[in-house]
């Protein structure tokens, strides 16, 4: 098995990282490249980016960062939210994203899932789900769909994705815990990797999570210290899950 | 003129191993002309999109000549991913693809736990973790190194390649790729 992973998340909107990014040693916190940067060589092992602020007014915008970002990192990332078709797909991928994230578009239509894995490959497509009460949620969380969650999740995987982002709705927030119950039901019914999200409050939270999942997403953990990256690695691997080892860059 | 030139398939993201080369202070050329294979000081094979379209459009552009071509007189080829793969002879993506056959060995769809294989893992005897995305690894004699007991580098003559994505791989994948920038 790879090692697992530990995966920032921002909130892009209009081209700029929002909430809870507030911190020293940046001369532009909402800068995303910037951000990016600063977590790669702060230990991040892959990062998710989500346009909250997707519309089609915002495609070039986003479409830029994209490049911008795969420009300066060196480890993979994700881009999420605004991915409707296989042409959303195509210009975040050739921009230079490793992967795309699909939500509630992947429940609208389906065979999206398989149109993009056939063209990109399985590893280039994501399938976020946001779950809770046993039931796919849309809309951020806010609207619950009569989709069960882990039938949804195997399709998913049926269907060509090459991993799961799963988000507890219920922890997601609260700081008290991944939801690990849903995350190991999710994961052993599927033969692709899970990434957990929601929850993340302390590194003991991150750990716990770890042994259930292939990757944990973190945000406001790190986006309150993100020099506290390195500390939470240090605190997950004393926890006795074993991280890539980094190599300082050059 | 460009001393990198990376082979063009047509589709995906080949823009992190141009940002990564000029990381090394390296410029470097998307292109599957023939006339710049032969001359280039490296060539790459790029670990996106999918066996058969990469196969087809090597075989419609001139490239996979003038790569056999390049191979027979011993200048370098480095094989990310997906273009490691493409140098061995057949390959069990998209339903059986035939592939350059510069190296003897094929490709198989990985039999490990979760599919696709993603992250980072440490690849022996090398020490370093390296970040990987596959689906499908190499069988072949001219395996040279191994990360979960899968093979995930090839050597043979001028030709080297890897699983694993070294533009993607932090530190220890620029130092890899300075290592494949000067040889010894």
């Amino acid at each position: 098995m790879p090692l697992a992973r530990l995966i920032p998340c921002l909130d892009v909107s209009k081209g700029r990282v929002v909430k809870g990014v507030s911190f020293v040693g940046l001369r532009d916190v909402g800068d995303p490249v910037e951000l990016a940067k600063f977590y790669s060589d702060g230990g991040a092992d892959e990062l998710v980016f989500l346009d909250i602020s997707a519309t089609p007014d915002n495609e070039s915008t986003m479409t830029s960062v994209v490049a911008r970002v795969a420009d300066v990192l060196e480890i993979p990332f994700t881009v999420g939210g605004g991915v409707r078709s296989v042409h959303d797909a195509a210009r975040i991928i050739e921009a230079g994203a490793d992967r795309v994230s699909l939500n509630s578009a992947a429940l609208a239509e389906p065979t999206l899932i398989t149109m993009i894995a056939e063209r990109y490959g399985s590893q280039a497509v994501v399938v976020a789900i946001d779950a809770g009460d046993g039931v796919v949620h849309t809309h951020g969380g806010r609207v619950a769909t009569s989709t069960a969650t882990i039938p949804w999740a195997v399709e998913a995987a049926e269907r060509g994705a090459g991993e799961i982002l799963l988000t507890s709705i219920r922890c997601d927030g609260q700081r008290s815990g991944f939801d690990l119950e849903l995350t190991s039901a999710v994961r052993d019914a599927v033969g692709i990797p899970v990434i957990a999200s929601g929850g993340a409050g302390s590194a003991v939270h991150v750990a716990n999570a770890l042994r259930v999942a292939d990757a944990a997403l973190v945000a406001s953990i790190v986006h309150e210290n993100p020099l506290g990256l390195r500390a939470l690695r240090d605190e997950v691997e004393r926890l006795g899950i074993k991280l890539r080892q980094l190599k300082e860059p050059r | 003129m460009s001393d990198v030139i990376i082979i063009d398939y047509g589709a995906g993201n080949t823009r992190s191993v141009r940002a990564a080369l000029s990381h090394l202070g390296r410029t470097s050329t998307l292109s599957s002309e023939p006339e710049l294979i032969a001359q280039a000081e490296l060539v790459i094979l790029p670990g996106v999109g999918s066996a058969s379209s990469a196969m087809e459009h090597l075989h419609e552009t001139g490239a996979a000549t003038a790569l056999h071509a390049r191979f027979a007189s011993d200048q370098p080829i480095l094989g990310i991913c997906l273009g490691m793969q493409l140098a061995l002879e057949t390959s069990e993506e998209d339903g059986g693809v035939e592939c350059l056959g510069l190296l003897e060995g094929s490709v198989r769809r990985l039999d490990v736990e979760r599919v696709p294989r993603l992250g980072w893992a440490v690849v022996e005897p090398w020490g370093d973790a390296f970040y990987f995305a596959h689906s499908y690894a190499a069988l072949s004699a001219h395996c040279i190194a191994t990360s979960d007991s899968i093979c995930v580098a090839l050597r043979h003559g001028s030709f080297l390649g890897v699983q694993f994505h070294p533009e993607k791989s932090a530190a220890a994948g620029l130092a890899f790729l300075e290592t494949c920038l000067s040889p010894a």
